[in-house]
């Protein structure tokens, strides 16, 4: 498989006052194209903010995270927001859809960025929709989506621009065991029937099964359990 | 960044509903300061338009030398017999020249509005005095006969003061007059007076032969020279002013309208201050309760900049929204109402308030100055939003 990142020596510090707080120390990793990890650990073992610095949402103290070939850590901001907008779809834990937006504005959101007309748009935000099971919801807004359709639509506004990498923290947080194992089957069927690469931080042992192979972050190093995806 | 700003904009429009108090008192104080502000100049060109109306380039009025105002002035009858030969008058077609004596004095009147009294210009003329006034009409009754006690009212008496119905007696003072015209003067200050023969006017005040203007008609406006010089060679004559219709009002109005205008803008302007830190409270309020929004668009790759015109589209919106209320309500409610004040001579000047275009210009102007300035800030702060709020629970 080829890889998609190459993170080396990666050291995140941040200033607390006169104390500094170290998450980790050169860390270095790659990650293929076509993985589906899920990141473990403790509280304030670094998984959030790791997966922060794979999106180019944060950079690291020293070290660099390169991206099929692209030194993601030293690109302006300009730049960092247009690579972001091409290669990374995001999903959050509590959903992050814009309340007043539809289902379907919401998803198109990534669209606007890109040089499609109106009617690609319409394509390709039907298609997302259709892809979590979602297109009968298209002119719901937020509120009147329950916890795990919401997330659903945050997944199809993560892939309708097709990048290549989906970064998902704590994507079952806060659903429901039902709604989270629909979630996840939905991620994995992201990854093995379109070949997104998924990077997933989860405190949940048993959403992590969904993954082809876990990492457990601790004190600043990976320590890597190659598992059977469920 | 047309599309992003687009989005971008709207949404935050379509959030309004969620911050719908404080959106609806910004769109409100700007709304107050902009009709503030439109009411003072309203006034000011109100009352400019019937000032500028009246007085004529080949009307000349004599004043006594420093006196400035009708009230202040005395004149002879010896002085306005010199006068009647003077070049530059215009005559009549029997011949007999155009001046008219005139006597002003300011009686008292009820207000048909508050019913309380207020002073009225009431003048004693001479029989040429309608045509000393280029848009003279009568428009109902007809003129007084000289040495009774018969007036004419102008039109906006009849609006602003009780009792000056055609064929009414109407006491004044302790001499009771019967109203039998009422006539029309195009709009002008005269409008705000009541006329009446200047030998009973004369007589009833106890002003013996005195008076306080003389009108002349210009043969044309340049005859006014003319004028000066004879009035300069006779002793009886060398301490008048003399002065150009129009000019005299303009000089009369200037004052007033100053003042008008410099109560009128730094009110507003201290109100758009007011205005401003409630436009900035509310956009900055705006930008705190979407911050996980916003910080979730920059993560999706939306520009800082485009988040900072959202904002900015957002204040501007508002504020011009503020605007158009206040120019509409002021437009409704006062373009064209009549209000009086006092003219030059501590008695009511009748006039209309005036919604200019340039008025609401202004205002809207002001309007669109209090958004950017309350948005400016919370627009900064809006492409400068930490990524990393995008794990904000909210």
């Amino acid at each position: 498989m080829d890889t998609l990142y190459e993170l080396t020596d990666l050291s995140k510090r941040y200033a607390r006052g006169k104390e500094t707080i170290t998450i980790f120390e050169e860390l270095t990793m790659t990650i293929p194209q076509g993985d589906f990890i899920a990141i473990m650990g403790p509280s304030g073992s670094g998984k959030t903010t790791l997966l922060n610095m794979l999106g180019g949402i944060d950079r690291p103290s020293s070290g660099s995270v390169v991206c099929e070939g692209v030194r993601v850590d030293r690109l302006s901001e300009g730049k960092l927001a247009q690579w972001r907008s091409q290669h990374v779809g995001f999903i959050f834990q509590f959903y992050n859809l814009m309340p007043t937006l539809t289902a379907a504005q919401n998803v198109e959101l990534p669209l606007l960025l890109t040089k499609l007309s109106g009617k690609q748009r319409k394509e390709r935000v039907a298609t997302a929709l259709d892809i979590v099971g979602l297109a009968d919801r298209k002119g719901h807004r937020p509120r009147q989506l329950s916890g795990g359709q919401q997330q659903r639509v945050a997944i199809a506004r993560a892939i309708v621009a097709d990048p290549k990498v989906l970064l998902c923290d704590e994507p079952t947080g806060d659903l429901d065991r039902v709604s989270a194992d629909e979630i996840l089957e939905t991620l994995q069927l992201l990854n093995k029937e379109l070949g997104k690469t998924i990077v997933m931080v989860t405190h949940d042992p048993s959403a992590a099964k969904y993954a082809q192979r876990e990492l457990h972050l601790d004190k600043g190093r990976f320590i890597e359990q190659v598992q059977e995806s469920v | 960044m047309f599309k992003q700003t687009g989005a971008i904009s709207m949404m935050n429009l379509r959030s309004l509903p969620q911050r719908a108090g404080m959106s609806l008192a910004t769109v409100l104080s700007i709304a107050l300061v902009v009709a503030v502000l439109l009411g003072f100049l309203a006034m000011a060109d109100g009352f400019q338009k019937t000032v500028d109306g009246t007085g004529s380039e080949d009307v000349a009025v004599i004043l006594r030398g420093g006196s400035q105002a009708e009230l202040n002035s005395v004149l002879s009858a010896d002085q306005f017999r010199v006068l009647e030969t003077a070049p530059g008058v215009a005559t009549d077609a029997r011949g007999d020249p155009l001046i008219s004596g005139e006597l002003y004095i300011a009686v008292d009147g009820i207000k048909r509005d508050l019913g309380t009294e207020a002073n009225l210009p009431m003048r004693g003329v001479g029989e040429q005095a309608p045509h000393l006034r280029g848009q003279f009409d009568l428009v109902a009754g007809r003129m007084f006969q000289p040495g009774t006690n018969e007036i004419i009212v102008g039109e906006a008496v009849l609006r602003a003061f009780v009792g000056f119905e055609l064929g009414e007696t109407i006491r004044i003072g302790s001499n009771e007059w019967q109203v039998v015209g009422l006539f029309s003067t195009g709009g002008t200050v005269f409008e705000s007076e009541v006329w009446a023969d200047i030998g009973v006017v004369q007589n009833l005040y106890q002003r013996g032969s005195a008076l306080q203007s003389i009108r002349v008609r210009l043969t044309s406006a340049d005859a006014i020279s003319d004028l000066e010089a004879f009035a300069e060679a006779d002793p009886r004559l060398n301490e008048l002013d003399i002065l150009n219709e129009r000019e005299f009002f303009a000089g009369q109005s200037r004052t007033l309208n100053t003042i008008i205008r410099l109560v009128g803008w730094p009110l507003s302007i201290v109100m758009a201050i007011g205005a401003f830190a409630g436009a900035w409270n509310t956009m900055y309020s705006s930008v705190d309760a979407r911050m996980r929004e916003i910080a979730t668009l920059r993560a999706i790759g939306f520009s800082g900049g485009a988040a900072a015109m959202g904002t900015l589209i957002e204040a501007l919106i508002l504020s011009a929204l503020g605007g158009l209320l206040g120019a509409a309500a002021v437009y409704l409610l006062f373009n064209g109402a009549s209000a009086s004040t006092l003219g030059s001579g501590f008695t009511q000047v009748v006039f209309s308030f005036s919604v200019t275009g340039g008025s609401v210009m202004a205002g809207m102007i002001m309007a669109i100055i209090i958004g950017f300035l309350g948005g400016l800030v919370p627009a900064i702060r809006s492409a400068s939003v930490p990524l990393l709020t995008v794990h904000r629970s909210d």
